[in-house]
């Protein structure tokens, strides 16, 4: 499970390796159609990706929420649950900790932006409860609820800053009246914001280390803790944990607090480290990359820091990409969602370059939920 | 019947590799018509892969199928319909909510002005039962009928699509001595107007009472034929395993000491919400084996899982130990009620497929010393552990990291079964101990239950097996709709009353017997 051996670590790796170059491959494909120079273009997006200092800095910004979401997707995959829900989680540990960043003027920086942190982690932690529990106590699908959370985590984190009407419609709570007609938040204090690790123009912020140290925990967590090996037998055999005197109803809060907690934090470290404050502009687009990250890395947290930083680097050339070679950004898009097919879908991996089904498998993550389950 | 006639089905030379494994190798096998063809194995000998290569679901990577002389090609069941093979599963394969009609027909349906014409598939089934004594009713539901009925209803439907080779997995699994008896006499009549049959079974009395010709499979090779008219029970055994096999279990005469298990007066519901239980009281004591008898869905599932805190009771009492145990969690039966749990399927409950068998083997310790201290599990500890009990009970596993997915139907058996006989015990409740492994690893979860016994446990013994309840326990209660309708010592049960008790007939009238389909 947890152990290290290069083997299994290899054979891990072939199938998303593979899912990305094919989705590369495809993606040339579809540029040649369209008139246009894939080798131009990559040549551009790996330039945009890792061609210098700026380029690299780019790369980790774009990742560092992708780490937190991806674990997100990850921990609730690991109790057999689909969290679609990482977006509205997002999204309400950013407004959580925007709000906690914009009060409490004059706090120390080592009390005001642990707080803020905090109050972004149970944002999300209370997002993500909210269909754990009722799962539990209603059976109603995690998948249906979080889909639906997403759309009620939106509108209400769009309402908190709402600049209000003239017909004289009242402004959200975390409307910044200096803003005017402009629908954002104030700018958190300083004391709330994640110092740089390398200041402008490259902006690394602390974050990054915050997301890897969470990868970590949450590895030994899933794979060194008695919590961990319930949580596990809970999302491959949900009645042999009940037989083995687990609780399966615990197991599933516990695991979607878990996940909306990680991307609370996302949104916390995206606003306390780099907006600074929240528009509805900025949207929870990261949480359902969370997924793509998450079944890319095969739902191993290490898996899940390189498929965020694959992923990272992508977005991050893509800009670049575009200025250099012409070809629309927007192909980029198009290669992430092949990536995701490929990873949902190994069997066409499998098909694709004849690799024979391993009969032993690491711990199989598969797209079944069990509807009512 | 004669040898000189003319096979109407004949494998030759059939081998069917799977990834690393050979599940028939070199196999062949004459079907003639108007016989009765048994074919004997274990589970896992390869019976059911070659039937379902005869039967279209899988391809043979060599040899070939020849039916009425013919080679054939078949890419799925379809094409076996049409050159008259039909197949009943041990699952049966009909729609519950759905007439016999209608199950029949699904799949050919009969239209007329584009409408389903069921009058006309009535009138078929109704002259088929009556030509092959095969009582069922086109209008009933068929989840309304019993599970003999529903096996009817298949052979029906084999015959209305003009079937003359029948092939029945396992079809007496599920049936009681007398519904078995019921299906004999069908398969008699059937092989007296010209019908083929291969009777798939493991079942060593069955096979020398109704086949023509017997063929034993080991390991996916035909290992030998016999005559049913000279062979005996332990020459087929012999040949199954490969080597001679004690058919009996030793043990002594019970020394029962106080009652470990009170049940009184418990009413359970099944998961539809139906009464399952309706007051049942039941005693063990220390040092006993009772065994639980009946047919398949007569409520010994939820008998089990409300023992073991898998469900919850609507009424009544449980002791152990004489501490209160109703309605307490599967965490508190096995801790302080110190009793375990082999489930009946050890699939959904006693283990998880993706795990290490190391893993498996402390599904429900893992979190006591010295697997973990506090928070964290040493894996140094388990890996021990697993090392310990994987020699000690005879579990045939490269090492411990395996998954046990990998590992055998008997030797995932064994390990369930080590897990849970290597605590120290007051209460065993073993359920289906033995279902679906080989002889060799039956013979040994045999022995342990006895020496459980010896060792001063009570132990609750549930199983469909006739022949292992009445080999092991030292009282037998029987199970009819959810009631215990008796309680018999062992040296008073015989099979033919048991049987009688287990369709129902306490009060002698010859009553159908309920359940669930498979």
């Amino acid at each position: 499970m947890g152990g290290i051996s290069l083997r299994r670590i290899g054979r891990a790796l072939l199938v998303p390796a593979l899912a990305v170059i094919t989705a590369l491959l495809i993606g040339a494909v579809v540029m040649l159609i369209f008139g246009d120079d894939p080798l131009a273009a990559y040549r551009g997006l790996f330039s945009g990706a890792f061609g210098n200092g700026r380029a690299w800095s780019t790369t980790i910004r774009k990742m560092t929420p992708l780490i937190l979401t991806g674990l997100s997707v990850s921990v609730a995959f690991k109790a057999g649950l689909f969290n679609i829900g990482a977006s509205g989680q997002f999204l309400i540990g950013t407004v959580f900790s925007v709000a906690v960043g914009v009060s409490f003027e004059g706090l120390p920086i080592y009390v005001h932006l642990p707080l803020a942190l905090l109050a972004g982690i149970l944002g999300g932690m209370l997002w993500g409860a909210i269909p754990g529990m009722l799962k539990v106590f209603t059976g109603a699908h995690e998948v249906i609820v979080t889909i639906m959370l997403n759309y009620v985590g939106a509108l209400f984190a769009g309402w908190t800053v709402y600049a209000g009407g003239t017909q004289g419609q009242r402004p959200g709570p975390l409307w910044d009246p200096t803003a005017g007609a402009i629908s954002e938040t104030a700018d958190v204090f300083p004391s709330a914001q994640l110092p740089w690790i390398f200041g402008p123009p490259y902006r690394v912020h602390w974050g990054v280390v915050l997301a890897l140290l969470a990868a970590v925990l949450i590895w030994w967590l899933i794979f060194r803790t008695t919590v961990g090996f319930e949580m596990r037998t809970v999302g491959q055999n949900p009645r042999a944990a009940r037989y083995a005197g687990m609780s399966v109803s615990r197991m599933v809060i516990l695991a979607m607090v878990m996940a909306g907690g990680l991307a609370g934090l996302a949104g916390a470290i995206e606003t306390l480290g780099l907006n600074h404050k929240f528009a509805p502009e900025f949207s929870g687009a990261v949480g359902f990359d969370g997924i793509t990250v998450a079944l890319l890395g095969q739902t191993n947290p290490f898996g899940v820091i390189l498929a965020a930083f694959m992923l990272g680097a992508l977005d991050a050339g893509a800009a670049r990409m575009q200025f250099q070679s012409g070809v629309a950004a927007d192909i980029i898009q198009v290669i992430q969602a092949l990536v995701l097919a490929f990873v949902a879908a190994p069997a066409i991996i499998r098909q694709l370059f004849r690799l024979r089904r391993i009969p032993e498998q690491i711990e199989e993550t598969t797209l079944r939920t069990s509807w009512g389950g | 019947m004669s040898e000189a006639a003319m096979p109407v089905l004949e494998a030759r030379h059939i081998t069917k590799r799977f990834p690393g494994v050979v599940a028939n190798e070199d196999v062949n096998l004459k079907l003639y018509p108007g016989e009765i063809l048994a074919l004997l194995g274990e589970n896992g000998a390869g019976k059911s892969t070659l039937m379902n290569i005869v039967y279209g679901l899988y391809k043979q990577t060599e040899g070939e199928i020849i039916v009425r002389g013919k080679p054939v090609e078949m890419s799925n069941p379809n094409d076996a319909i049409q050159l008259g093979i039909g197949m009943v599963f041990q699952h049966f394969q009909l729609v519950p909510v759905m007439t016999v009609a209608e199950n029949v027909m699904l799949g050919s349906e009969t239209i007329k002005r584009g409408l389903l014409d069921t009058q006309q598939v009535a009138e078929r089934i109704t002259e088929l039962s009556q030509r092959y004594g095969l009582a069922v009713d086109p209008y009933a539901m068929v989840e309304d009928l019993p599970v003999g009925v529903r096996q009817r209803v298949e052979i029906v439907k084999t015959l209305y699509r003009n079937a003359d080779i029948l092939i029945l997995d396992e079809p007496t699994a599920v049936l009681t001595p007398q519904e078995i008896d019921g299906l004999f006499d069908v398969m008699e009549l059937l092989r007296s107007q010209g019908k083929s049959i291969i009777f798939i079974t493991h079942k060593l009395k069955e096979v020398l009472r109704i086949s023509d010709r017997i063929i034993v499979l080991r390991d996916g090779k035909v290992v030998g034929e016999a005559d049913p008219k000279t062979a005996t029970q332990s020459t087929l055994a012999a040949m199954m395993v490969g080597r001679e096999v004690i058919l009996t279990v030793d043990k002594d005469e019970a020394q029962p000491g106080p009652v470990v298990l009170d049940m009184q007066d418990v009413s359970a519901k099944d998961d539809h919400g139906q009464p399952a239980l309706r007051n049942v009281s039941l005693q063990a004591r220390a040092g006993e084996i009772v065994g639980v008898a009946g047919v398949q869905g007569n409520g010994q599932s939820e008998l089990v899982e409300v023992l073991t805190g898998l469900r919850s009771l609507d009424s009544g009492r449980i002791t152990i130990n004489g501490l209160d145990m109703t309605n307490a969690g599967p965490r508190r039966v096995t801790q302080d009620g110190q009793s375990c749990h082999v489930p009946e399927d050890r699939h959904a409950y006693g283990m998880v497929d993706a795990y290490s068998v190391a893993h498996n083997l402390v599904l429900n310790t893992y979190f006591q010393p010295p697997f973990a201290n506090g928070l964290t599990v040493d894996e140094q500890a388990i890996r021990r552990h697993a090392e310990d009990l994987v020699e000690r009970y005879d579990v045939r596993t490269p090492n411990v990291s395996v998954h046990a997915a990998n590992l055998s139907g008997g030797n995932q058996q064994k390990m369930v079964v080590a897990r849970e006989f290597s605590r120290p015990v007051k209460l065993l409740i073993a359920a289906q101990p033995t279902r679906g492994i080989d002889v060799g690893s039956i013979e040994f979860i045999h022995q342990q239950i006895v020496a459980k016994r010896d060792e001063g446990a009570a132990v609750l013994l549930v199983s469909a097996e006739l022949d292992e309840i009445m080999a092991l326990s030292d009282r037998i209660a029987v199970m009819y709709k959810g009631e215990i309708v008796d309680i018999v010592p062992r040296n008073r049960a015989t099979r033919e009353g048991l049987g009688l008790l287990m369709a129902g007939a306490h009060s002698e009238e010859p009553a159908p017997v309920a359940g669930k389909a498979g």
